[in-house]
C-alpha cells in the first residue's frame, strides 16, 4: 500500500499545487512602478518612503492575520519596539549603522513577539484581540514613563544615523537614499514572506486559520506554529519600525499607538488580506483615498473612509484584490457560443 | 491476554456533577471492526475525546499496545497512530480537496515545519495525497474547493484526512451523519474498503451501517458500558433492545 511513482504528477490538482509558488507574469509590476516612482516624482520621495514602510508593516500584519488567522490589534507594539531600538541605540551613540541596526530592531521586536505570543496565543478571538491591544498600550505607557531613555512624550529626534554602506547619507529633505534603501529592504522581506506562505509551514498556517481543531486532530503542534508565525511577523514589523526611525531620524510615541495599528489593519482590509499584494494595493488605495477625501472635506474626511470600510465589509470581504480576482474569474469563464 | 491495540481501564470523566464516562473498560483489537452505539447523551463523543486526548480523564488508564498513554497529548497520540473523523465536518473549507489531505500527510511525514521550500516541491506528499484520494474515488474532485462538494463527498474528505495520517486506530464519529440516503452508499463503500490492518472504531446511530460493518459492538448507556458482544449477541440481548434498539426501531 505505497503509492506508485509520480502517477499523479499531471493531475490538474497536483499541477496547481506544484506550480502555485511560481512567480506570475504580473508580479514585477508593483516593483517596476516603485522604481518608476523614484524617477518620475523626485519631489515626493518622502511620501513614497512612508508608503513603502507602510506596505512593509502591512505585510507583517498579513502574515499573522491573513495567513494564520491571528486577530490582532497590537501590531504597532512591534513597529514601535523596532523604532525605539534604532532610536535609543543611535541617540545614546551605541550603534548607528543602518543595516545591522535593522537586524537589532528585528531581534528586539521578535523577542517581544515571542514573549507575548507564548502567553497571548493560549487565547483566541476577542480575548486575544483585547490582549494584543493591552500589550501595545503597556509598551506605549512604558515608553512614555521611561523618559530618560525614550524622550517620553517628545520622543527622540535628530537621530545620528550613519551613512548607508558607509557612503550614502540619509538626508531628511532629499530622501533619495531612504527611498531606495526602504525599497530594497521591502523587497527582501517580501521575498521572505512569499517563500514562507507558499511553504508547507505556510500551508499549515492556512490550515490553522481554516480549522484549528482539525489541525490539532492531524497532530500539528498548533500553538508552536502560531508562536513561530507571530514571532516572525513581529520581526518584520520591527524592521518596518526600525527603518521608519532611520528614514525620519526620529521616534515618538506614535510608533506604538493604536492609530498606527488600526490604520494598517484598515489598509489590509481595504486591499484584501491573505493575498500578499493586498498590502500594496491597500496602502496605495488608503493613501489616495485619504488624500482625496481630506481635500474634499477637510474636517470630517474619515467619515468617507469609514463609509468605504462599511461597504467593503458588507459587499467585498476580500477587499480590492478580491474584487479584481472576481473580475478575472468572470473574464476567464467559458462563454456560451452565440 | 495479549495487549490490545487500544485499551481503557476503569476510565472516568466527570463534568462537574455530571458523569460522562463511568468505569469504562474497553478493548479494541488490531484490525478490528468495532462499533459503539448508545442513545443520545450516552457519552459516545466524550469517549472519543478521551481516546484522542482532547480531554483528560478524571481517573482511569488508556493504553496503546501495552503502553500507558493517559497523559500523552493529542498531537502525540496522532503520531502514535490514533486518528479520528468528526461528527460534524471539520474541513479546511476554502482549500482544495488535495490541499486538505496534503496538510495531514505533510504533518505525518514531518514536512510541515519546513519554511524555505515550496509546498508544491514535496512531490512525495502530493503523490501520496492523490493516491489516497483515488482510493476513495475522490481524485476527479481533487482540484475543487471543499465547500463546493456535495455533503456526502465532504464526509469522504473527512475520512481521507484521517487516512493521510496512516493510523493504526481509526475512530469514525458518525461517518454517515447528515448524508442523504442517496449518497450514503459511497460512505459505506469507503468504510468497507478501509485497509484491513487498521483497527476501526465506529460510532453511529445508523443500525444498518453498524450491523453491516461491525464484528463487535459496545453499547454505552449513561456513560458506562451496558453490553459488549458480537452483533448477533447484541441484537438478541433483551436489555439492549429495551434501552436502545427498541427505541430506535420505534423512533
Amino acid at each position: 500500500m505505497t503509492p506508485s511513482e509520480s502517477r499523479w504528477a499531471d493531475h490538474p490538482a497536483a499541477l496547481a499545487l506544484a506550480r502555485r509558488h511560481r512567480p506570475r507574469a504580473w508580479e514585477p509590476i508593483p516593483w517596476v512602478l516603485a522604481l518608476a516612482f523614484f524617477f518620475a516624482f523626485p519631489k515626493y520621495l518622502g511620501f513614497g518612503t512612508e508608503l513603502l514602510i507602510t506596505i512593509l508593516f502591512a505585510i507583517s500584519l498579513d502574515l499573522v492575520l491573513g495567513y494564520a488567522g491571528i486577530v490582532t490589534l497590537g501590531q504597532a507594539a512591534f513597529f514601535g519596539a523596532g523604532a525605539y531600538t534604532v532610536g535609543i541605540l543611535a541617540k545614546r551613540g551605541i550603534w548607528n549603522e543602518p543595516i545591522t541596526g535593522l537586524i537589532l530592531a528585528a531581534v528586539v521586536a521578535a523577542a517581544i513577539g515571542l514573549g507575548s505570543g507564548l502567553v497571548l496565543l493560549r487565547t483566541g478571538g476577542l480575548t486575544l484581540l483585547m490582549l494584543t491591544l493591552c500589550t501595545m498600550a503597556l509598551l506605549e505607557e512604558a515608553a512614555n514613563l521611561a523618559h530618560d531613555y525614550t524622550g517620553g512624550f517628545d520622543g527622540l529626534d535628530s537621530l545620528p544615523i550613519a551613512p548607508l554602506l558607509g557612503r550614502f547619507e540619509f538626508n531628511p529633505l532629499y530622501p533619495t537614499t531612504q527611498y531606495l534603501y526602504v525599497l530594497a529592504v521591502l523587497f527582501v522581506c517580501f521575498v521572505f514572506v512569499r517563500t514562507l506562505v507558499y511553504s508547507p509551514f505556510g500551508q499549515s498556517l492556512t490550515g490553522i486559520r481554516e480549522n484549528t481543531l482539525r489541525m490539532h486532530a492531524v497532530g500539528a503542534p498548533v500553538r508552536r506554529r502560531l508562536v513561530t508565525c507571530y514571532t516572525l511577523s513581529a520581526a518584520i514589523a520591527g524592521i518596518a519600525g526600525g527603518i521608519w526611525a532611520q528614514a525620519n531620524a526620529y521616534v515618538n510615541l506614535g510608533t506604538l499607538g493604536l492609530d498606527r495599528a488600526a490604520t494598517v489593519l484598515i489598509i489590509l482590509v481595504l486591499g484584501g488580506y491573505g493575498r500578499l499584494y493586498g498590502a500594496f494595493v491597500g496602502a496605495v488605495a488608503y493613501m489616495a483615498l485619504s488624500h482625496f477625501l481630506s481635500k474634499l472635506y477637510p474636517t470630517a474626511w474619515q467619515l468617507g473612509l469609514g463609509f468605504m470600510l462599511v461597504v467593503i465589509a458588507l459587499f467585498a470581504r476580500n477587499g480590492i484584490l478580491g474584487i479584481a480576482e472576481l473580475g478575472a474569474h468572470w473574464l476567464r469563464r467559458p462563454r456560451p457560443m452565440p | 491476554m495479549t495487549d490490545a491495540l487500544l485499551e481503557t481501564r476503569a476510565l472516568c470523566r466527570n463534568f462537574g456533577a455530571l458523569t460522562a464516562a463511568r468505569d469504562i473498560n474497553f478493548r479494541l483489537e488490531a484490525g478490528a471492526r468495532h462499533a459503539l452505539i448508545g442513545p443520545n447523551g450516552a457519552g459516545k463523543t466524550t469517549f472519543i475525546n478521551l481516546l484522542t486526548g482532547v480531554i483528560a480523564p478524571t481517573s482511569g488508564v488508556i493504553m496503546m499496545k501495552g503502553r500507558d498513554i493517559t497523559r500523552v497529548g493529542q498531537a502525540q497520540r496522532v503520531k502514535l497512530g490514533i486518528a479520528r473523523t468528526f461528527q460534524i465536518n471539520r474541513l479546511f473549507r476554502r482549500l482544495s480537496v488535495l490541499e486538505n489531505v496534503y496538510l495531514a500527510v505533510a504533518e505525518r511525514v514531518g514536512a510541515a515545519p519546513s519554511m524555505f521550500r515550496p509546498a508544491g516541491g514535496r512531490r512525495d506528499v502530493i503523490e501520496e495525497s492523490m493516491w489516497l484520494l483515488d482510493t476513495l474515488k475522490l481524485a476527479p474532485h481533487a482540484n475543487r474547493r471543499v465547500w463546493e462538494l456535495p455533503y456526502g463527498r465532504q464526509r469522504l474528505v473527512e475520512i481521507a484526512i484521517a487516512l493521510g495520517l496512516r493510523p493504526e486506530v481509526l475512530l469514525l464519529d458518525e461517518p454517515a451523519a447528515g448524508v442523504p440516503s442517496a449518497e450514503s452508499h459511497i460512505i459505506l463503500d469507503a468504510i468497507d474498503g478501509l485497509p484491513k490492518e487498521i483497527g476501526v472504531f465506529i460510532i453511529d446511530h445508523d443500525m444498518d451501517l453498524v450491523f453491516r460493518f461491525a464484528e463487535r459492538i459496545t453499547v454505552l448507556v449513561g456513560g458506562s458500558v451496558f453490553a459488549t458482544g458480537s452483533p448477533r449477541e447484541i441484537g438478541a440481548d433483551p436489555n439492549v433492545r429495551a434501552v436502545y434498539l427498541g427505541q430506535a426501531a420505534r423512533g
